[in-house]
């Protein structure tokens, strides 16, 4: 199926006669599990419908390309404040990333930090529910508080609640400039240093640890990078902007699993003592530590490390479930929240588990 | 203000049910005295009021597990409470319903500096959270300007927001993780200090559900290091066209102030013979706010004079000191107080895409003169969240409901621009029939099969959110 409005995707959904897998790109395929489904396409939804720079709001159609959206919004000096995570080469995939998907999985990169995650910048969403009736939600203003936060729900639900159809944002000034310190350290004390300049009051939006060096990132105008710079110390990163590379985690090593924990930062390299025991290579760390890259042998093991500490474990490659089981009170409310919008249950089924 | 009609069933209970909760409470923890749940007949919406059956006062997650449990068997309706300081009703119980106020969870339960982030029961006030860690540096960003007196539990159910919200976002943007009742009686842990949780985003669809969903006893909240320093400018212009354009023009040219507030005449001559801050007679005035070490503070402020000067304001004051600074926000912040100095006042909360600005004011002065009934405005600009004050006499007959029709009027346009109904205080009863405006039928089912699935009964502060017709079947 490749409808080419919304009207046409409510239609295909509602006459659908079995299960069916959600297509934006394909840039994000083999994220999450497998599912077995007719594929409905959404890339024939596209083009941005409104851009308001000087309310810091933009409104596009699902399909259309996250490189289309930052190129225009980089025309007039803004951004998408959370630096989406391009997830094709990770995980050999060519299509274009767009951005339904990008929500779908809430794609997050290393400025998270500082501006929040992909649901904190969304806005607005019309979707189509698995019913084929059109939902909306949000609208274009930063604060709305208007009925539920369905919002927020769309964003990492994998599509399992409804064809995201558009979305809204708001957006942020694109910084003047944005400069890297480095301080080279082993990883607990590296840990340590970007948990500490994270509690300064410097406005950092970007802490990532890698081959034995803790990277800062400051980003704001050319005066006050300057000063914050100074007063943080560390050496000036002059190889070009590593965090491209942290965003996508690029370089990982060729390993059987790869995996996404999510822990509290101050945990962070206890996590990762007890997973390089299990034989698991811990290379990138982004977010103070919160966000860890695990490569390793096809096991679970990176699970049952992070349930002795509190977090969760997401396998982006490798034959594990995909996502961290939640706990059973939370998965029957999952469950019941995904009776209500795809009674059928014919939106990417089992994609989450 | 239509609100169901009590349940003669579970009036006629009323002693039975109350003897139930007595057994799992402390003695000065059911409040059943007439005398004294009238202290909970109303919210900061205070035109309207209705004594509950009886208020709760627990002391723990466990005594709220207990209650909300006999009354889910019971079939009572529960109303939770924050501080009361709700604008919109949200608080606001019916005879049939028990209040459960949290003002005894008050407790910081963990500070924890090295993951920026504090663990409180809901109960506890706003500007107490920053209170808890300031000595060290830190603060809570979101600052609604009631948070002397708000508590968590509402600031999470109305995603309340402040005048810094431009740079720091609302409640939903700092907050991690909630420990939350269901009406059944069960414990849900959702989120905490690591960054993302499993699963579907329940902690984004509990936070602005209005006490739907859950009761929130604990909450984990973002933490932040205080900037070095802040300092605001204020800067009169002749015209609010001009004022807003000049709003969007420092958007443009990639400065986030930290927060940018308007004020218009009506509410500049209130505030100058209230406070004395030494205003000037104009028409729009904007302060606009910056933070940073004194170096990066004075570059952001010549950054924004230079805009302003491009629209030749009346009026350009940089502050120079403290007090000069304390003194341009004394104005803004005793702006709410000085109106009703002149009249009872209904405070509105729409939110516009900040380029429409202009038309809108310009629509509300003529309605107000329409109406015969006049109006303030002081909003947050740089965000879009309005805040027009309708002036009305409670005394005299038919005021009230002419400044109810004037204020619906007014939400009304703010959706026709794009924009909502309610920025942050919330649909409570007050905006409740106006939701038709903004949504159709499936897009409110969508959210009210939110509500049947944490709620199937719909018990929880039932008759707010959703238009009456629209929830009856599922409040039957």
């Amino acid at each position: 199926m490749r409808p080419s409005s919304e009207a046409e995707l409510a239609e295909s959904v509602a006459g659908a006669q079995g299960p069916l897998e959600i297509i934006g790109g394909g840039s994000r395929k083999g994220f999450g599990n497998v599912v077995e489904g007719e594929a409905l396409h959404v890339s024939g939804l596209s083009g941005i419908s409104l851009y308001d720079p000087g309310a810091l709001t933009m409104i596009a159609a699902a399909g259309t390309p996250v490189a289309e959206v930052e190129a225009a919004l980089a025309n007039e000096g803004q951004m998408l404040p959370f630096e989406p995570m391009n997830h094709a080469g990770l995980l050999g995939n060519a299509g274009k990333a767009t951005v339904g998907g990008m929500v779908a999985v809430n794609a997050s990169g290393p400025r998270r930090i500082k501006a929040g995650a992909c649901r904190d910048s969304l806005i607005g969403v019309r979707y189509v529910d698995g019913m084929g009736q059109v939902v909306k939600n949000g609208g274009r203003v930063m604060k709305n508080v208007t009925g539920y936060d369905l919002v927020k729900l769309m964003a990492g639900a994998h599509g399992t609640l409804g064809v995201i159809t558009e979305v809204a944002f708001k957006l942020l000034p694109l910084p003047e400039v944005a400069t890297t310190l480095r301080f080279e350290l082993g990883l607990e004390d590296g840990l340590a240093k970007l948990r500490e300049v994270m509690a300064s009051p410097y406005d950092v939006s970007g802490t990532a640890y890698r081959d034995g060096v803790a990277m800062v990132r400051l980003e704001g105008f050319e005066d006050s990078v300057a000063y914050r710079s100074a007063q943080l110390g560390g050496e000036i990163d002059k190889s070009g902007d590593p965090w491209c590379d942290i965003r996508d985690a690029k370089g990982l090593p060729d390993a059987g699993s790869i995996w996404r924990l999510s822990v509290k930062p101050s945990d962070a390299f206890a996590v990762a003592t007890a997973l390089n025991e299990q034989g698991f290579e811990t290379p990138l760390f982004d977010w103070t530590g919160g966000l860890i890259w695990a490569t390793g042998g096809n096991t679970d093991a990176p699970r049952q490390v992070v349930s002795r500490f509190g977090g969760h474990a997401v396998c982006i490659k490798g034959s594990a479930t995909a996502f961290h089981p939640e706990p059973a009170p939370l998965a029957a409310i999952s469950a019941g929240l995904r009776a209500k919008f795809d009674p059928r249950g014919i939106l990417n089924p089992g994609r989450m588990g | 203000m239509e609100m169901p009609l009590p349940s003669a069933d579970i009036l006629a209970r009323k002693s039975d049910i109350l003897a139930r909760l007595a057994v799992v409470l402390p003695a000065d923890g059911l409040i059943t005295d007439p005398v004294e749940t009238r202290a909970y007949e109303c919210d900061g919406l205070s035109a309207y009021r209705c004594p509950p059956l009886a208020a709760v006062l627990p002391g723990s997650t466990e005594e709220v597990a207990a209650v909300l449990k006999i009354c889910a068997e019971e079939g009572v309706p529960v109303v939770p409470r924050g501080a009361g300081t709700s604008l919109a009703g949200g608080a606001m119980p019916t005879a049939d319903s028990i209040i459960m106020g949290v003002a005894r969870l008050n407790a910081v339960l963990e500070t924890d500096y090295e993951n920026r982030s504090i663990t409180v029961q809901s109960g506890r006030t706003n500007l107490s959270v920053t209170g808890a860690v300031e000595t060290n540096g830190f603060f809570y960003a979101p600052d609604p300007s009631s948070q002397l007196a708000c508590a968590i539990a509402g600031n999470i159910a109305m995603n309340s927001g402040g005048a810094h919200c431009l740079k720091y976002g609302v409640t939903t943007n700092n907050l991690l993780g909630v420990t939350m009742v269901t009406m059944e009686g069960e414990v849900l842990e959702i989120g905490g200090a690591h960054l993302d949780a499993a699963g579907y985003d329940l902690l984004g669809l509990i936070c602005g559900s209005e006490g739907q969903l859950g009761v929130v006893t604990e909450a984990t909240l973002r933490i932040l290091h205080k900037p070095e320093g802040a300092r605001p400018v204020l800067v009169g212009f002749d015209s609010n066209e001009v004022a807003g354009a000049c709003v969007s023009d420092i958007i443009r040219a990639g400065v986030l102030p930290v927060a940018i507030e308007f004020m218009d005449r009506p509410v500049i001559r209130a505030a100058e013979n209230f406070t004395h801050a030494g205003y000037p007679d104009v028409e729009a005035l904007l302060i606009i706010e910056v933070e940073g070490s004194e170096t990066e503070i004075a570059s952001q402020l010549a950054r924004i004079v230079e805009i302003a000067k491009r629209h030749n304001p009346v009026e350009l004051r940089e502050s120079q000191s403290a007090a000069e600074s304390a003194n341009i926000w004394k104005g803004r912040k005793a702006a709410f107080g000085a109106m009703g100095q002149i009249n009872d006042y209904m405070c509105l909360d729409g939110t516009i895409p900040v380029s429409q600005l202009p038309l809108v004011l310009r629509r509300i002065t003529e309605m107000s003169g329409e109406y015969g009934l006049d109006v303030g405005n002081v909003f947050h600009a740089g965000d879009g969240n309005m805040h027009p004050l309708i002036l009305y006499d409670a005394n005299k007959p038919g005021d009230l409901e002419k400044c109810e029709a004037f204020g619906a009027d007014i939400l009304k346009l703010c959706v026709e621009v794009g924009g909502c109904l309610t920025g942050e205080h919330g649909v409570g009863i007050e905006k409740r029939e106006l939701m038709d405006s903004q949504f159709n039928k499936v897009d409110l089912e969508a959210q009210m099969n939110v509500k049947d699935v944490f709620d199937p009964a719909w018990l929880l502060n039932p008759a707010k959110v959703f238009p009456l017709a629209a929830s009856e079947e599922r409040r039957a």
